[in-house]
Formats: structure tokens, C-alpha cells, sequence
């Protein structure tokens, strides 16, 4: 039932999706990474006008799914004429979706700084961008270096959704040597292994890292 | 507009019976990787791993185009509850299972102490403490999974997404259509988040 020569003939095709899944999953780790911040600092902001809306912005993107996002992004942009390719349209909407997730773990981490840090730093006369350049921010981002890392995976696990956006990534891939040979059996499969195998490694780096840091 | 709403039907249909299988699939997996036995605890871990280690997309489209081969056929509602549900009780198991360990050591020794059954201290002393515990995680997965269950269109499913797209591909009315779908699923979603929020301030007000 299982064919192993076709498994290994088909292995690299998926090898070169795998390579856009992992293109996309980084380049859209990276938006969030550093959206996420901004909206974090955003949605603590004094200034009403702008903490509200962000605030709003991050509850209604983490409430709806990330699919209509995708579809959203993807189909409804162009229309006012922003036409994206599907790689583009995919990490802008993974990355937005998980920045609300990520600006909040920042928050987490900021609200975990004692109160006497930022006192501190008005009492040096520090500027506010200061303040978070060289105070804030980097005592608040090492404790939440494995939350990230957890999301990180969880953002690989999502980008198979971008395949609903005609990208050719590793699980469309696997689809279109489906249809063309008739056998789902083994690209799925394969696909899924890949998934399981590369996750796994990663979550036990993540475990690892949150060893180190603790023992810090 | 009365097409998606036939949509919306389908995606709360299947996330209740989601939901139903997924916390059934929880606490069973999260007692058995409690159990004494250590096979029980390998398989329910090696359960628990690849639901959480592989896509849900990839779980999607393995039972829906895979299984087939091997001459088990499943319609997409019954492909989308059981993946779903499969998946999601695989996360919330271990919620299940820290929130029970998170309960002292001293209850259940009180509980011997006075005689009572291990099922008896599990019913009467562990799990009213551990179901206060695990609500709110609970209640976020829940969020989640309504959240997942547009994925199931891609299997053809005709759930809220589904409709969405097919009524963007007859009217052409891109812009109403997909905001429309993004709007309803934040008011099914939502009034959740808000009630789970509640629910964890009045869960911790006067404990911990």
C-alpha cells in the first residue's frame, strides 16, 4: 500500500515547499516580532486617541479567524488597489494575526517590571524613547524569549493556511502531487511528518532555552 | 445575507460537537497521562504529540483525501468534528492534567486519611478545586476552536467561510462580503472572550 519509491521520488518537490513554508513562517515571525512591539508600547500610551483603537485593532484581530484574514488581505486589498502577491498577502496576515499575540506577551513581560525601573529613568531625566530603548525593553524581552519561541511554532503550524491563498508551500505542494498521481497517501503523510518532526525539535529547543534562562 | 447566516448554523453546529468531543477526548487523555500505567501514558502522550506536533490543516486534509485509501469514508462534517475535536481535546488534556497536579499533595492525603476511595477523593476533593482551574484555559481554547473552525471550509465544507467565499464568487461584491464574514465571526467569538474574562475575575476574587 505504502510505495516507498514514490515517497522518495516525491521527496524533494515537497523538500523545495517546505523551503517557502519556512521562508514565509520567518519573514512573518519577524514582522510580528516587531509589530507586536509597537502595538504593545501602542496600547500603554497615554494618548487616548491612539491606545483605543490599537487596543480595539488587537481585539478584533484576535477574535476572528485567521483564514478570513488571509482571505480579507489577499482578495478585498486589491480592490482599493493593493494588489499582493500571495507570499506578501500571506506573511502580512500572519504576521498581523500573531502580533496581537506577541504584543501580548510584551505586555506581560513590560507589566513585570518593577515600577521603581521607570521612576528611575524619569529621575535620570531619561526621554521617554530612552526610557524604553534602554531600560524597558531589553529587561522585559529575555524572560518571554520561550513564549515567543512557542508562538513561532505556532505560526509554522499555521502556514499550510496560507496554501487557501494559492501560495505553493509544502501542504499544496503535497496536494497537487495528490491530484496529479492519484495518491494522497503518501505526500499528506509525509507532509504531516515533516510537520511532527520539526516541531518536536523545536519545542524541545524551546524547553531548553527555558532551562537556561531559569537557571539565570 | 440569509446564505451566510445558513453558514453561520453550520460553523456553530460544528463547534459544539467539536467542543463536546474535544473535552470528552481531554479528559480521558489527561487522566490517562496520569495513569499508573506506563503504556497508558505512553500511547495517550504519543496521542497528544502528533495531534499538537503536525498542522491542523494537515490533520484536515489527512483524514479527509487519506483515509479514503484505506476505504474509510467521511463526510466533511464528520471530518471536521472529529479532527477538531481530536486536536483540540489533545491541547486541552494538558490543561486538564496540570490543573489536577496543581492541586496539593495534603488534599488527597487528608483524603485517605479519612478513609475514602481514590475515585471518591477524585470526585469530592480533587476535580471540584481542579474544575475551578481549568475554566478559564478552557474557555480560551474554546475561543480558539471556534476560530479553527474555518479551516473546515477548505475541505468543502459549508460552513460561515465557505458561503462567504461562494457568495464573493457570484456577486463579485468583494469588499461587503469578506467584511461582512470577519464582522460575524468577531460577534460569535467575542461575547466570549468577555465572558471568560469575567469569569476568571470571579473565579480568583477571594482565592489564591
Amino acid at each position: 500500500m505504502w510505495d516507498w519509491e514514490f515517497t522518495i521520488s516525491i521527496l524533494p518537490l515537497l523538500l523545495e515547499g517546505l523551503k517557502i513554508t519556512l521562508i514565509a513562517t520567518f519573514l512573518a515571525f519577524g514582522f510580528a516580532v516587531v509589530v507586536g512591539l509597537l502595538l504593545a508600547i501602542a496600547s500603554r500610551s497615554s494618548v487616548k486617541i491612539l491606545s483605543l483603537p490599537v487596543k480595539a485593532f488587537i481585539e478584533f484581530v484576535r477574535s476572528t479567524p485567521l483564514l478570513a484574514q488571509l482571505f480579507f488581505i489577499f482578495y478585498v486589498f486589491p480592490k482599493f488597489g493593493l494588489v499582493l502577491t500571495p507570499l506578501v498577502a500571506g506573511v502580512l496576515g500572519l504576521g498581523l494575526h500573531y502580533s496581537t499575540y506577541l504584543s501580548e506577551v510584551y505586555r506581560s513581560g513590560i507589566d513585570s517590571i518593577p515600577r521603581g525601573q521607570w521612576e528611575a529613568a524619569k529621575a535620570l531625566n531619561f526621554s521617554k524613547a530612552r526610557t524604553w530603548i534602554s531600560i524597558i525593553i531589553p529587561q522585559a524581552v529575555p524572560p518571554i524569549i520561550p513564549v515567543m519561541g512557542n508562538y513561532l511554532i505556532g505560526m509554522f503550524k499555521d502556514t499550510p493556511l496560507l496554501s487557501a491563498i494559492t501560495l505553493v508551500e509544502v501542504l499544496q505542494t503535497a496536494k497537487i502531487i495528490g491530484a496529479q498521481s492519484f495518491r494522497y497517501l503518501e505526500p499528506i503523510t509525509m507532509v504531516g511528518v515533516i510537520f511532527l518532526i520539526l516541531s518536536y525539535v523545536s519545542s524541545l529547543g524551546v524547553r531548553w532555552l527555558e532551562l537556561r534562562l531559569n537557571q539565570r | 445575507m440569509p446564505f451566510l447566516l445558513k453558514g453561520v448554523v453550520v460553523t456553530i453546529e460544528l463547534t459544539v460537537m467539536a467542543a463536546i468531543l474535544a473535552f470528552i477526548m481531554a479528559f480521558i487523555a489527561g487522566f490517562a497521562r496520569l495513569s499508573k500505567f506506563a503504556i497508558v501514558r505512553g500511547i495517550t502522550q504519543i496521542y497528544v504529540e502528533i495531534f499538537r506536533g503536525t498542522s491542523l490543516l494537515v490533520q484536515l486534509f489527512w483524514v479527509y483525501f487519506v483515509l479514503p485509501f484505506f476505504g474509510i469514508e467521511l463526510s466533511a462534517m464528520m471530518t471536521g468534528v472529529l479532527v477538531l475535536g481530536l486536536n483540540y481535546g489533545a491541547y486541552a488534556s494538558e490543561v486538564i492534567r496540570s490543573s489536577i497536579l496543581a492541586i496539593p499533595k495534603g488534599q488527597t492525603e487528608a483524603g485517605i486519611a479519612l478513609n475514602m476511595s481514590p475515585s471518591l477523593i477524585m470526585k469530592r476533593i480533587i476535580l471540584p478545586q481542579a474544575m475551578l482551574i481549568m475554566l478559564p484555559p478552557l474557555g480560551n481554547y474554546l475561543i480558539e476552536l471556534i476560530k479553527s473552525t474555518a479551516l473546515v471550509s477548505l475541505i468543502t465544507l459549508h460552513d460561515l467561510m465557505f458561503c462567504g467565499t461562494m457568495i464573493n464568487n457570484v456577486t463579485m461584491r468583494t469588499i461587503e462580503v469578506y467584511s461582512l464574514v470577519l464582522i460575524i465571526y468577531f460577534l460569535l467569538a467575542y461575547p466570549l472572550t468577555l465572558a471568560i474574562r469575567r469569569l476568571e475575575k470571579r473565579l480568583s476574587a477571594g482565592r489564591l
